[in-house]
């Protein structure tokens, strides 16, 4: 058992089935399980990609679409 | 929070969006699995910002509301036992079985008890050693290795006074049964992120083979959902039929495999009753032999029941992606979360509920209009 800090509510989860996790993890909790191991690497990369889509066609002019603040 | 707050940017789901608008040239019908993916499209208006050619049809995805009403009935009749102590997760409570529901028999006097964590029920059981214990253990492929869990750990700890009343199913085996209908005007699927990351991603490539149709693993949160849409229709207008996995921070293509030893040890496959779908082969688990003895079925004779769903409820149509929720007649009038027909109405997971709990309360002809 682990304790997992939900955004400030902590509960004590079973590690069973995810042996590997580390404290300072993040991890998928399903009935006070841990199911999956969160792949921040893979989440940035998402959230790149996301970044560029459709820059392509701002630049270009396709797409008049309009983007407020910044992309944080 | 870190890693969900990224996911509910509203500039990049406005790029998402304009993408999808830009590569979508034709009508395309695009089945969200998972009732969770149903309510983060209804919350957040996903549905009403595709373009008009999209069209999302929410699946059978919500564990309540696919739990056979003989097995409600059988739970019923149990947790009314003055020696039992029925433990369930919450949304259970409200779903309506053929003349009553798990909060009526705990207003009666059963102990009926929401729990948090299968193991919260193998605590109670040891905590009350002269009263028999009762898990409700129902849901998809995710909530199978917690529940198998404590059937493990209630054998080990030699627990003589807890068992489980299973009703488990599974997601590939529905897809097969919708792509199969002769009703179906499914293109392509998101499957459900969580369930591939106990299962892994592989289940789903024999179905995008057999029936040519594409299938994408998609997440939850608003940019997760939004992704998996613009893959689908990226193969689709491509004339592609591929496995893709939209939501890799969290599945694997293994997916989870101590969780899948557990699953395969304790459960085996059979076929199971679809409350409003109807019996789908080997679509479910139930306790393997070595585990009988903490089989609440075997345990206690409940004798035989007959069944009766409400006359007016729809929520069969709704579960198979036939009608929308508000285009059922008695939506938000005879049925609404207080007083539900059917469990599509009652669940976190179900479409009507969430097409209540939103407002969806015109049908779809009146919300096209004023939007588009």
């Amino acid at each position: 058992m682990a304790t997992v800090d939900f955004s400030g509510i902590r509960k004590e989860i079973c590690l069973a089935y995810l042996p590997d996790v580390e404290v300072g993890d993040y991890t998928i909790v399903h009935v006070g399980f841990a199911i999956s191991k969160l792949d921040e690497e893979s989440a940035l990369e998402t959230l790149a990609m996301f970044k560029e889509l459709g820059i392509l066609e701002e630049e270009l002019g396709v797409e008049s679409t309009e983007v407020g603040g910044t992309a944080s | 929070m870190k890693y969900i707050d990224e996911f509910n940017d509203p500039v990049l789901a406005r790029r998402l969006f304009d993408e999808i608008a830009r590569i979508t040239t034709r009508p395309w019908a695009i089945m969200e699995v998972c009732g969770g993916q149903t309510h983060s499209i209804i919350r957040n208006g996903i549905d009403q910002l595709l373009p008009e050619e999209v069209e999302l049809i929410h699946g059978p995805g919500c564990p309540v509301c696919v739990t056979p009403l003989g097995v409600i009935d059988k739970a019923l009749a149990i947790a009314a036992r003055p020696d039992v102590i029925f433990c369930s997760f919450g949304d259970m409570l409200r779903v309506p079985g053929s003349e009553r529901d798990l909060f009526q028999i705990k207003s009666e006097g059963g102990d009926v008890r929401v729990v948090y964590s299968p193991l919260d029920a193998v605590r109670i059981a040891e905590e009350n050693p002269d009263r028999q214990v009762v898990f409700f253990a129902i849901g998809f492929e995710t909530t199978a290795p917690p529940n198998a869990m404590s059937v493990k750990l209630a054998r080990d700890r030699g627990l003589t006074n807890f068992s489980v009343l299973v009703s488990h199913v599974l997601v590939p085996p529905a897809i097969e049964a919708i792509v199969g209908s002769p009703t179906n005007r499914v293109d392509g699927f998101l499957a459900a992120g969580h369930v591939c990351s106990v299962m892994g991603s592989w289940q789903y490539g024999p179905l995008v083979e057999r029936h040519r149709i594409p299938i994408v693993v998609t997440g939850f949160e608003p940019l997760d959902v939004l992704e998996g849409i613009r893959r689908v229709v990226a193969q689709l207008e491509e004339g592609r039929a591929e496995l893709e996995n939209a939501y890799e921070r969290v599945v694997r293509p293994e997916g989870n495999v101590p969780a899948q030893a557990m699953i395969g040890e304790v459960f085996e496959t059979c076929d199971r009753q679809w409350r409003g779908i109807g019996e789908i082969p080997m679509s479910g688990w139930r306790l393997a032999p070595a585990f009988r003895d903490f089989d609440a079925e075997y345990r206690f004779d409940v004798g035989s029941i007959n069944t009766e769903e409400s006359g007016l409820c729809r929520a069969g149509e709704v579960l198979q992606g036939l009608i929308k929720p508000n285009e059922c007649e008695a939506f938000g009038r005879e049925c609404t979360p207080r007083n539900p027909l059917g469990a599509t109405m009652v669940s976190a997971e179900g479409a009507c509920a969430a097409y209540y709990q939103y407002r969806r309360l015109e049908g779809p002809t009146e919300v096209g209009v004023s939007v588009g």
